[in-house]
């Protein structure tokens, strides 16, 4: 970032590295950001309330978003280097997917977009990631739970890439047509989380008693978690009936069915748990553990809000 | 040659920053260039891109680099638009491309599975056999779904035990 004069300071241990006058966006991503979604139309749908419609790309960006930051927090910290590119990967396709819907939002209702400073150049949809606090964040809990081993990071994203392929297998017909494009994407892209994490699964049911104790364990602790995916929120319902959303009551069977067919093929017995009591974080209400999530994911970008990155 | 030609000409020479033996239209994803005149004897070149995953880190620097590539070509307004439908497909890569891919070392994509209706879930290896770029050899095994960028799977040779990157089907 320059926000300081750390580039233009004499005798700076960066001089030299870019070109007096030149161009600097060379470095990391330049020195502006653009629109991720430059030159593509945002016109709200016909029949759709525009603080509908950012509510419910929030929905569908804070998922791909937290359940990103969780991924990444595996980064290094895999039992081996494939693994942990692997997570890497899928916690970057997240990324970029939470990246345009928030974009979504923003351009669909500016009002969504937290306030920042006369002049900040932080970008609407860094604004809504990094200066949200809790309450306005509307992703499910499966997203956020703290990481456990490694068969809880395969059980959790078996979960969410299951739930998450079908709804946007369904959202490639709405009539928004960002939601559409970014759906169309996605489902390539998730269709690899959910085989990577249905493999894993397999493994660790079939490999040592322990690797099945851990995929067992942490199939019990995820599985309540599992039917707010399928709790269809009003913002839910009534976009779904204007044809631009998916009412995830929907995807309820084919989820079933998917997960259904990883549990035989593995041999683990569907847990019977009842669905966890507490708050839905479509509306806001998170766990304990969601505070400190954000905490680190946007101390750095709260501590600099005129930052250029 | 018109100045629309020309334009095209210089977006297409673009490489990409990860995979600098492919140009942008090599890999399909330059999705078209025009020049749009200001009536006032002035001209604007509008290029448009589609990320090949959504979360492409590359799409600034390819930016950055059309926007370069086309003021040295002689215009100095550039507008670089982003086209997210369709989305890319690995089926768009050339020949061109896929020739230089295996000359550098990496294998190229197979056919792409057709993108409608449910995706079935595949729990076995993934269903491709790759050639090794290096021996030719059929006999290879997957190390990883997901490689060093995001459009790439690891694997590995069982003939020559050469590893080798695979640009996945999507």
């Amino acid at each position: 970032m320059n926000d300081d004069q750390t580039t233009g300071t004499p005798g700076s241990v960066f001089d030299g590295l870019v070109e007096a006058g030149g161009d600097s966006s060379q470095w990391a991503f330049g020195t502006g950001f653009e629109d991720p979604l430059a030159g593509v139309d945002t016109t709200v749908p016909d029949g759709a309330a525009p603080a509908a419609l950012a509510a419910y790309c929030l929905m569908l960006g804070d998922d791909a978003l937290i359940m990103s930051q969780r991924l990444a927090e595996w980064c290094s910290r895999a039992p081996d280097l494939e693994e942990d590119i692997a997570l890497a990967n899928m916690a970057l396709d997240l990324l970029g997917q939470a990246r345009l819907l928030l974009a979504r939002a923003a351009a669909a209702d500016p009002g969504a977009v937290p306030a920042l400073p006369a002049g900040s150049p932080v970008p609407a949809e860094d604004a809504l990631a990094f200066f949200r606090d809790a309450g306005g964040f509307r992703n499910v809990r499966l997203a956020e739970v703290p990481n456990g081993d490694f068969a809880h990071v395969v059980v959790r994203l078996l979960l969410f890439a299951t739930a998450r392929l079908a709804l946007l297998e369904r959202l490639r017909g709405s009539r928004d047509g960002v939601l559409a494009a970014v759906a169309a994407k996605g489902v390539k892209e998730v269709a690899y989380h959910r085989d990577w994490a249905g493999r894993w699964f397999l493994t660790l049911a079939r490999g040592t008693s322990e690797s099945r104790r851990r995929l067992v364990a942490a199939l019990g602790a995820l599985w309540p978690l599992l039917p707010e995916l399928f709790a269809p929120h009003p913002v839910e319902t009534s976009l779904a009936a204007t044809g631009v959303g998916v009412d995830p009551a929907s995807i309820g069977d084919e989820v079933d069915a998917v997960l259904a067919q990883v549990l035989a093929v593995s041999g683990v017995d569907r847990p019977d748990a009842a669905p966890a009591p507490g708050p839905s974080g479509r509306d806001g209400d998170h766990t304990a553990a969601f505070g400190p999530l954000l905490a680190e994911m946007q101390e750095v970008a709260r501590a600099h809000p005129m930052g250029l990155w | 040659m018109n100045a629309r030609d020309r334009a095209a000409e210089a977006a297409a020479g673009v490489r990409d920053p990860e995979m600098p033996m492919l140009t942008l239209a090599d890999l399909g994803i330059l999705r078209g260039v025009e020049v749009i005149p200001d009536g006032r004897g002035g001209e604007t070149v509008v290029a448009s891109i589609t990320p090949t995953y959504t979360g492409c880190p590359a799409m600034a620097t390819m930016r950055d680099d059309l926007v370069h590539r086309l003021n040295d070509a002689g215009f100095p307004r550039v507008e670089v638009r982003v086209v997210l439908d369709p989305p890319w497909s690995s089926d768009w890569i050339s020949e061109r491309g896929r020739a230089a891919l295996r000359e550098a070392g990496l294998s190229p994509p197979g056919p792409a599975r057709r993108a409608s209706g449910p995706v079935a879930l595949t729990l076995g290896p993934p269903r491709r056999a790759p050639a090794c770029p290096r021996c030719g050899s059929t006999a290879t095994r997957p190390t990883s779904e997901f490689g060093s960028t995001a459009c790439k799977a690891l694997y590995r040779c069982t003939d020559c035990l050469e590893p080798f990157e695979h640009v996945k089907e999507i």
